[in-house]
């Protein structure tokens, strides 16, 4: 790993350690309904909507609420696709989208995946990527966010019958957290270059007299929730890598940091709400040190490059100049480099964003096995906004519970005792996905049209294909882009496997903040296993490693270890 | 559960106006007008007509042009309107087949230059889009550029010097050049 590549991580996380605490505080300003100015605009909203205010849920109520909210995005979205090409705002005349292409769109934004069958600049209308994806990139975000928020709530409260009040916080989260960032983010993009205009394609005459279509539309909005709200489906097919969406080297770092900077500061909320700092601080840790570990082999081996491409290039004398870019710069940005594309690729797969700067599918075997198997690990490293913490607190569960059976104690967290039933719905939300993931490869590997979507032959055909399903049944929304996955078979499966993804882990979740909310607090004792400090940083990482391990090694041995071992045997 | 649908329905139409129209009106209200050339492409205009855009490479095969990033977007390479990588796996044959050619097409162009071919001018880029180039890719080209115009080597040096921009908070990114700025420059100045 170069020094540059070392600075870099540093910077990125000293300027993420900056920004935790002062959003972590706002945010709880937001949800605890503290903001000042906000009273009187609610009171006529809630008014308007028929919401009271003083209404407690409890968690079947939330749940459905969430659900159902959830739901008539997926119509919206369907809909706007179906008809865009009747609606308004579409200068390009782009056709009405395909039933099975749009409806795995619908569920992909709906679900804060944003995988994407389509390529954006020759399918979407400026109204569809609006008033249909953009509008969703706000919603999921806000979704997950309130369904942490409730898990806390599970956790702070005792012996009480609700959760919060879903369409306060849905509301609370979308327009006094997550609008304001994105208005001052997407104006700071579109100032650096990042196009945000109604304008039909413009045509160019080159340099060299052919005819170049420069593709337009209002993108730095969509941009900027993007990446703030962890969704990370791109306005143009290349994402992150267009130089329209992120032009500079600057632009791409304040989008990496806009991707753990709610997440992040999750952790703070977390440690705050519940009273004790340093609860969030060591999830927090846990994060980092993960993120780190996977961070540093991933560049590493991007910038190892590819040996069969070097010995193409080969010449008889020495490489004259300074300021040489070398490594693995297949579907990497000249801008971007080795350093900030691998950077890149581990922040957008640890959290489940899935916006790209470089095309992953063109990564080295063992490069492109970092963000495969952080989406595995089920995006618990920072993750997705509210999805990442609770996945962690999930697994911090797990953990007490493991521990619990080694000391021979009951487990508890937080003052709550854990039981059965928060132990069932644990199981649940670790183990849906990995089942979602290695059944949904085994159907798309055993079917002539799952097989049909390969581009890229023998071993990266099948983890193109992992690469796929562990994307959408996390919610993450990357792509081994390869994979011809625009047919309705693909755009089925992988659909289920997004909806599923998604509300199989947030509704056990939401029953465990109930009946944790429900339970009596017990003070601690001298037989509590702190959950706070290195030791259970340690076996928090423990406990996530070896689920994830155990789940997918047989099938990483079979994709990208043996793509690796060819690779450099044939070298 | 009826209970549900009301609010539902009406705070899902209220934050989709919100955010969906009025939030993408305002920022384009705003972009329009402090900074209207960012927000409209950064287009680059010769003569009262657009030329391309200073963030958006151009396909150059001429041997007085530097040559950017190969470009995988189909159907022709530099496609603004359908943006892609090639998505080729490090172990495909058509990566190596599709790096042969462009060192092929280099070594002809150039003949007498036998040093090593800098890896990003035998690579697609991620966007198939990529503005730029490194200064050693450039410099690479240098000579050639040189010759097909009849001027001094250390002209060409000096305009790729002048238009070399370096890490931006001496952290972030890569020294690069923009190719189509240069070649401009070339025509603009012999």
């Amino acid at each position: 790993m170069t020094q540059h590549a070392w600075l870099l991580l540093g910077l990125y996380l000293a300027a993420l350690l900056l920004l935790v605490k002062p959003l972590g505080a706002y945010i709880v300003q937001v949800t605890e309904g503290r903001l000042g100015f906000a009273g009187r605009i609610e009171g006529t909203v809630f008014r308007l909507c028929g919401i009271h205010r003083d209404e407690e849920m409890g968690w079947p109520r939330y749940a459905l609420a969430i659900i159902l909210f959830n739901a008539l995005g997926l119509v919206a979205v369907y809909a706007l696709q179906s008809l865009q090409l009747w609606l308004p705002l579409n200068p390009q005349a782009l056709a009405n989208v395909t039933p099975d292409s749009a409806f795995n769109t619908a569920v992909s934004f709906v679900t804060n995946t944003n995988w994407q069958g389509y390529g954006g600049e020759a399918t979407m209308s400026y109204l569809t990527q609006m008033l249909g994806l953009t509008v969703q990139n706000f919603l999921s975000a806000a979704t997950g966010i309130v369904v942490v928020i409730a898990l806390i709530r599970g956790f702070v409260r005792h012996t009480a019958a609700g959760i919060g009040n879903a369409w306060i916080d849905l509301f609370r989260v979308t327009v006094w957290l997550l609008l304001p960032l994105s208005l001052v983010f997407a104006l700071f993009l579109a100032s650096q270059g990042v196009i945000q205009n109604f304008a039909a394609y413009q045509e160019v005459t080159t340099l060299e007299g052919s005819t170049q279509t420069l593709a337009m539309g209002p993108v730095a909005s969509q941009e900027a929730i993007k990446m703030i709200g962890t969704n990370g489906g791109g306005f143009f097919n290349a994402n992150s890598a267009h130089p329209y969406e992120n032009p500079t080297p600057l632009t791409n770092f304040l989008q990496m940091l806009a991707i753990f900077l709610i997440p992040g500061a999750l952790c703070f909320v977390f440690g705050r709400l519940v009273g004790d700092m340093r609860q969030g601080w060591t999830v927090f840790a846990a994060m980092a040190v993960l993120f780190v570990a996977f961070e540093v082999p991933a560049m590493i081996f991007e910038q190892q490059g590819n040996p069969l491409v070097e010995k193409v290039g080969a010449g008889e004398t020495a490489m004259s100049t300074t300021a040489l870019l070398d490594g693995n710069l297949e579907g990497k940005e000249t801008r971007f480099g080795i350093a900030d594309s691998a950077l890149f690729a581990t922040i957008t797969t640890a959290a489940s964003c899935g916006a790209v700067n470089a095309m992953h599918d063109s990564f080295t075997p063992l490069g492109g096995m970092v963000p495969l198997v952080l989406m595995q690990l089920g995006e618990v490293v920072f993750g997705g906004v509210g999805s990442g913490l609770y996945g962690i607190l999930v697994f911090a569960l797990l953990a007490v519970f493991i521990a619990g059976l080694m000391i021979g104690r009951t487990p508890e967290y937080l003052g709550k005792k854990i039981e059965a039933h928060e132990m069932k719905m644990t199981s649940i939300a670790i183990l849906v996905t990995p089942l979602l993931v290695l059944l949904g490869t085994a159907v798309a590997v055993m079917t002539e049209a799952g097989r049909a979507g390969i581009a890229n032959p023998g071993a990266h055909g099948l983890t193109e294909i992992l690469y796929a399903l562990s994307s959408v049944a996390n919610n993450n929304g990357s792509a081994f882009a390869g994979l011809s996955a625009n047919t309705p078979f693909y755009n089925g499966l992988l659909a289920v496997a997004m909806w599923f993804g998604r509300f199989g882990v947030i509704v056990p979740v939401l029953a465990m903040a109930g009946s944790l909310a429900a339970k009596k607090r017990i003070p601690v004792s001298a037989g509590t296993l702190p959950t706070h400090g290195p030791l259970f940083v340690a076996l928090l990482i423990g406990v996530v490693l070896l689920v994830g391990l155990l789940n997918y090694v047989p099938a990483l041995a079979l994709g990208p270890v043996v793509e690796h071992l060819t690779l450099w045997s044939t070298k | 559960m009826r209970t549900l649908i009301r609010p539902a329905i009406s705070l899902f139409l209220l934050l989709s106006a919100l955010i969906g129209l009025l939030y993408p009106a305002v920022v384009t209200g705003v972009a329009q007008t402090v900074f209207p050339a960012a927000a409209n492409g950064s287009l680059i205009v010769k003569d009262g007509k657009p030329i391309g855009s200073e963030l958006i490479g151009q396909n150059f095969t001429a041997p007085k042009y530097f040559w950017g990033r190969p470009s995988a977007t189909a159907p022709m390479p530099y496609n603004a309107a359908a943006s892609s990588g090639s998505n080729l796996g490090p172990l495909n044959p058509a990566l190596v087949d599709a790096a042969t050619d462009r060192a092929a097409a280099l070594r002809a162009a150039d003949p007498d230059n036998t040093r090593p071919i800098p890896v990003e001018l035998l690579t697609a880029s991620a966007s198939g889009l990529d503005p730029h180039i490194s200064p050693a890719a450039a410099e690479f080209q240098a000579e050639r550029i040189a010759r097909a115009r009849q001027i001094d080597t250390q002209r060409v040096r000096q305009l790729v010097a002048q238009h070399t921009v370096g890490r931006e908070l001496g952290m972030l990114g890569e020294p690069r050049v923009n190719v189509l700025k240069l070649n401009l420059e070339l025509d603009a100045r012999p």
